[in-house]
């Protein structure tokens, strides 16, 4: 059976992976084709390189701060 | 502060408060002095030696001589504080003085500064800043030395730090004199070893302790003289309260008047621009998104390397070292991306709405489209070409300007925007005194890594390890002056401009760097000869192929300029790595002991609290 220093560090990584799938997706998918999201209407390619990316990454940290330490927490592995 | 130590960290929101009520203040008056008919060359110096005076203060109040205040701030800064010094830390002149208007001029695709150097935070906190902050470790190198072991790697560690940090801190030292110059009416060079003198206060005497706390009063400044200009400049443009939501109306207003003026299709003539120079018109559309492969490779490219860069660059990975504990290291670096994005996020409205100012003939201080000898006559313009930073050339001789006959160095968006629209000069004083805390904060973090790494890793821990603490510190200090000299010294010969330098230090510790700092937390298997032939060889191939492209004339290879060249120098770096160290012993029982206890918050720092 596993310790649970390894189930601990099995959940980190998996959260780990999350993180960064998101975070690939905001920073490279999203605008390679940021062409296809202009419209008439509204500058998309614009906004999410001004703006979209950059308040998604700042959730997507303090998501994964708190995603964290509730797994410290429940393999009482936590700092504080 | 020094006697209030535990009363000033429990009444750190009281301090900043009142700090910032104070500056606000300072505005004011200076205001009301303007009014009342004070020169604009003694309010520049108002502001200039009031700001100063302060990080000064701060600085000799916050002075030590125990290596863990010295080197990591005691570890009790909280982390939302933490997140605005690390915001200072890591917003340099080129963040506040370059980026609106690199925007500005190059459109979209300079917009990929903007996701590398938001997004690469997302790295910090996921993959590096919490292991770092639970080994415990005074240093960049100090992490690389003992996870790997051995003086090899650590020095390795220390020449890459040495070189991407110098790289980065010479651009800062130039933004400083830039900006001094600017507001004091000195000669550069001169503007430079002012600079350099208050960039010393603030560090010399209490290290990172003393800068961090500078650092967030720097942030307060620098804030402050971002956002004031846009704001008015959103409302007097009637686009709407907050420029963050009216910027997508005037973005679309934009490329109306693009079309109307031409910008894409009158382009300068031959003789315009070899009389303007390095100047430049405007030539690209505010939205012009990656249409072809090669334009998204490019953005990709450049997004990549900035953000590898952001969490393999020891000045801003040393702030979470701070921290009280692993989480807060964490909050913090949350923290820190939300105090960057305030300022980001402005930074493309600011050179939209500037260029609505320029651009649109229903604006009043719109130029485009008058007359040659109106526009020349106008004081800023007058001000700008007389310092070299703009020049209007009619290049048709019909005696209007063309969008193609106006030239334009990027600076002048922020540094310039308040005279362009009119505003009174208490506010140029504002963004002067800005761009100085931007530039001397992120300098002032970049000198202590230096001299950190040089004290600590190279003196300390490699040439005399029995050396006491007050040796050790004063070694520290006398490093950190005659780096900071040598730094001014290097940027009074203007060697390149602020953003090519800085984009240089991201590549340079990227591939150096960046797959050492994560395999030593992510890959037990990591050993050191994988670690040392990672660092070596990424560097070197990243190093040489700068030089091949940017100086030997070499043609890119699939779009990799200067800006990216961390593109040759990672795969390199992560191939060498792996290879290397599977070929190699795989490291001992005690290092791989060592690793997974990184892994777990709980418990003591792999290094102990003073070593």
């Amino acid at each position: 059976m596993a310790s649970k220093e390894e189930n601990h560090w099995a959940k980190t990584k998996s959260l780990t992976i999350t993180v960064l799938v998101i975070w690939a997706i905001i920073s490279f998918v999203i605008h390679w084709f940021g062409e296809s999201l202009n419209s008439d209407s509204f500058p998309g390619a614009y906004f999410m390189a001004g703006m979209g990316s950059q308040v998604a990454f700042a959730a997507l940290v303090f998501w994964f701060a708190s995603r964290q330490t509730s797994i410290d927490k429940e393999f009482g592995l936590e700092d504080e | 502060m020094l006697k209030l130590e535990g009363g000033f960290i429990a009444n750190l929101g009281r301090v900043y408060g009142l700090y910032t009520l104070g500056f606000l203040a300072f505005v004011i008056l200076m205001a009301i002095l303007e009014a009342s008919g004070v020169s604009n060359k003694v309010i520049g110096w108002l502001f200039v030696a009031f700001t100063v005076a302060i990080y000064a203060l701060i600085g000799i109040l916050s002075r030590t001589m125990e290596s863990s205040q010295y080197y990591v701030a005691g570890r009790e800064v909280p982390a939302v504080y933490n997140g605005m010094a690390t915001a200072a830390d890591w917003m340099s002149g080129a963040s506040f003085i370059a980026m609106a208007g690199g925007i500005y001029l190059n459109g979209y695709p300079y917009m990929a500064f903007l996701v590398g150097w938001t997004g690469g935070y997302v790295l910090v906190a996921s993959l590096i800043a919490p292991y770092l902050r639970k080994f415990g470790c005074y240093t960049v190198p100090d992490f690389i030395g003992t996870r790997y072991g051995g003086n090899i790697a650590r020095l390795c560690a220390v020449i890459i730090l040495v070189v991407a940090s110098f790289t980065y801190v010479t651009a800062q030292i130039n933004g400083t004199g830039t900006v001094a110059a600017r507001a004091l009416q000195i000669p550069f060079e001169v503007g430079v070893w002012i600079g350099l003198a208050g960039i010393l206060f603030c560090s010399m005497l209490g290290g990172m302790r003393a800068v961090t706390w500078t650092q967030v009063a720097q942030y307060i400044v620098l804030i402050i003289a971002y956002l004031i200009p846009v704001f008015w400049m959103s409302n007097k443009l009637g686009y709407g309260l907050i420029p963050h939501f009216a910027q997508f109306d005037a973005v679309s207003r934009v490329q109306e008047l693009e079309s109307l003026l031409g910008v894409k299709e009158l382009l300068p003539t031959a003789e315009a621009q070899a009389e303007a120079g390095k100047l430049a018109a405007l030539k690209v559309g505010i939205n012009d998104a990656s249409a072809s492969a090669m334009a998204s490779w490019k953005f990709f490219t450049l997004v990549l390397c900035m953000m590898a860069g952001t969490a393999s660059l020891p000045h801003v990975l040393m702030r979470y070292f701070t921290t009280s504990s692993v989480s807060a290291a964490r909050q913090s670096v949350g923290w820190s991306l939300l105090f960057i994005c305030l300022l980001y996020l402005t930074a493309p409205a600011l050179a939209t709405f500037t260029k609505l100012s320029l651009l649109d003939p229903n604006v009043a201080t719109s130029i485009i489209g008058k007359s040659i000898s109106e526009v020349t006559s106008l004081d800023w313009i007058k001000q700008w070409s007389n310092v070299g930073f703009l020049k209007v050339v009619d290049g048709n001789g019909d005696g209007i300007l063309q969008i193609n006959e106006f030239f334009m160095r990027g600076d002048i968006v922020v540094l310039a925007t308040p005279e362009m629209a009119g505003l009174p000069y208490v506010i140029s004083g504002l963004v002067a005194a800005g761009g100085l805390a931007a530039a001397m904060s992120t300098a002032d973090g970049l000198l202590l890594a230096i001299a950190n790494a040089l004290s600590h890793d190279l003196y300390y821990k490699i040439i005399d390890p029995k050396a006491d603490t007050k040796t050790r510190l004063i070694v520290a200090r006398v490093l950190l002056v005659l780096i900071g000299a040598a730094g001014a010294f290097v940027a009074s010969l203007k060697l390149t401009s602020i953003l090519g330098a800085v984009a240089w230090a991201f590549c340079f510790a990227n591939s150096g760097l960046f797959f050492p700092l994560i395999l030593g937390v992510w890959w037990k298997r990591a050993n050191r000869a994988g670690a040392v032939a990672g660092m070596i060889g990424g560097f070197g191939a990243g190093a040489w192929y700068l030089y091949m492209v940017q100086f030997a004339g070499m043609a890119p290879w699939l779009g990799i300029d200067g800006l990216r060249f961390g593109m040759i120098g990672m795969p390199v770096s992560l191939i060498l790595m792996i290879v290397v160290s599977l070929m190699t012993e795989e490291p001992d029982a005690e290092t791989q002991k060592m690793v997974d206890e990184i892994r777990i918050p709980k418990g003591k720092t792999i290094l102990g609290a003073e070593h």
